[in-house]
């Protein structure tokens, strides 16, 4: 480097350059190269696709997935766990939750707290799949699950209620394995 | 002096019309099942499947292609030259039609040669006819009227007189040491050893040749779809624009038919005679897929490095390919 005195104390990269492209040497350079292409492609092909086929076979979800909203019961005694408090309405960015909540009746109860919701709706057309709602929720009756296929033809019929976000979920959304 | 071959023999005309409608329906019963074979392969080398929706693993794909393309209208640009416009697409697909007569699907069985027709100039035919196709090129940009057009029909020009000369001496060795232009001859002539053995230069370089020949990749630019839109057809819709399409394919599959014949011992293989046409089908097949493996590796050339690969390093190399042949002819 002593031509370049004012590169002296900074790190000089030295490029490699390759042979001049052209004349025979170079074609039977570009030979040579063009075989090495040729078997890296065919290792691709035995390699074999890795596109997901995605209506019949379906990307596994990680447990802690973000998707459709869950309400849940307890398993022992069938009753509701949300008590209608409506702090997901109150922490959902989105506004896309609507809570009204009744009294228990005594003999029919809905849920196990003082008060049940007698509505609870979640538009999930505006839905931003945060989770703030599952953080919120002080009895854990709100959970977030697994689905993510949720197009639909009209708007109307994503403002889920109660009874469809208590239902099981008609096909199951596949989970990823442990280290999969 | 080359001895003209014996195409002394004589058939009734029913035998040559079943004859051609039995190429003619084989040929363009594969045709189709090229451009799926093409196009899952293509995906197979990037780790996709390829069609697979319309029939069972996608084989309907074509069908479905076609119905597409004929419902599309046929399009004319308002500067084309009509009759010139409408010339294009046809050309090439005379010249591909034309060439499928001589290719040998095997030999003279029960009085019946089984290929269209043993040109004694054989090798010259599919020369003569094969160069018709990029006349097609040619008029089809010149008549569209159009910058991108022009531009790849003029690629094509520069393209096709720097691997023309090559391609023609790279098949010169094989026709010295079968001491016949006939295709039916060059097969036969290979009963010892196929010609891929001693003339494995003129093989490379005729492939080479028959890449740009057919307009495939590294050298498709006078296609170049990503520079210049499909070149030469961009102004082309409907079935036009399916019948080039069409006839790369016919130009692949006549380009591996001539290669089998002349380097790859034709319809010579174990077996009954009966499968002669089957081994020459085979290896045309086997031919077909390595144009595939190449076009899924394969970058496209710039056209003037295509120009100083066919005339500086194809053209030497095809030139002592022959010389040495002829040496060793003429001494062993």
């Amino acid at each position: 480097m002593t031509e370049f005195p004012y590169l002296k104390d900074q790190d000089v990269v030295e490029v490699q350059r390759g042979p001049e492209p052209g004349g025979v040497g170079g074609a039977y350079r570009a030979f040579g190269e063009t075989l090495r292409g040729l078997k890296t492609t065919m290792a691709r092909l035995i390699e074999g696709p890795l596109t997901i086929q995605y209506p019949e076979e379906k990307t596994p979800v990680y447990p802690r997935f973000r998707g459709r909203h869950k309400l849940h019961k307890f398993e022992d005694t069938g009753l509701e766990k949300c008590v209608g408090c409506s702090l997901c309405a109150a922490a959902c960015p989105a506004d896309c939750i609507r809570v009204v909540a009744a009294e228990n009746i005594p003999g029919d109860r809905v849920s196990a707290g003082e008060r049940y919701a007698a509505v609870y709706e979640i538009n999930l057309s505006r839905c931003i799949f945060c989770g703030y709602c599952e953080i919120a929720c002080p009895f854990d009756a709100i959970t977030m699950g697994h689905d993510y296929e949720m197009a639909d033809y009209d708007r109307e019929n994503l403002i889920f209620t109660k009874e469809m976000l208590l239902a099981e979920p008609i096909e199951r959304t596949p989970l990823r394995a442990e280290g999969e | 002096m080359i001895p003209i071959a014996d195409t002394q023999l004589v058939e009734a005309t029913w035998v040559m019309i079943v004859k051609s409608l039995v190429i003619f329906a084989v040929i363009f019963g594969i045709l189709p099942l090229m451009t799926v074979l093409e196009r899952k392969l293509i995906g197979r080398f990037q780790h996709r499947y390829g069609p697979n929706r319309v029939g069972p693993f996608g084989i309907l794909q074509p069908l479905a292609d076609v119905g597409k393309l004929l419902s599309k209208e046929a399009f004319m640009p308002a500067n084309a030259i009509p009759t010139l416009f409408v010339l294009g697409p046809l050309l090439p697909v005379l010249s591909g039609v034309l060439a499928l007569a001589i290719i040998p699907w095997g030999d003279v069985q029960d009085g019946v040669g089984l290929y269209g027709i043993d040109v004694p100039i054989g090798i010259l035919y599919f020369f003569a006819v094969g160069s018709i196709a990029f006349y097609g090129v040619l008029l089809g940009g010149w008549a569209s009227g159009s910058k991108y057009s022009l531009l790849g029909a003029m690629r094509g020009a520069a393209q096709l007189i720097s691997y023309e000369v090559a391609m023609g001496l790279a098949l010169l060795g094989a026709i010295i040491m079968g001491g016949s232009l006939s295709l039916v001859d060059i097969v036969h002539a290979q009963g010892a050893m196929w010609f891929i053995v001693p003339q494995f230069v003129g093989f490379l370089i005729f492939m080479l040749a028959g890449f740009a020949e057919t307009n495939r990749t590294p050298f498709d630019m006078p296609e170049a779809d990503a520079e210049l839109v499909q070149g030469f057809m961009t102004e082309y819709g409907g079935m036009r624009f399916g019948s080039f399409l069409l006839v790369e394919y016919m130009e692949i599959l006549v380009v591996s038919g001539i290669a089998a014949a002349v380097f790859l011992g034709g319809w010579m293989g174990p077996g009954p005679s009966f499968l002669d046409p089957i081994w020459m089908l085979a290896k045309m097949l086997g031919l077909v897929l390595l144009f595939i493996w190449v076009r899924a590796t394969l970058p496209r050339l710039r056209y003037d490095q295509l120009m100083s690969l066919g005339w500086k390093v194809l053209l030497p190399l095809a030139t002592l390919n022959v010389l040495v042949t002829a040496v060793l002819v003429v001494v062993l």
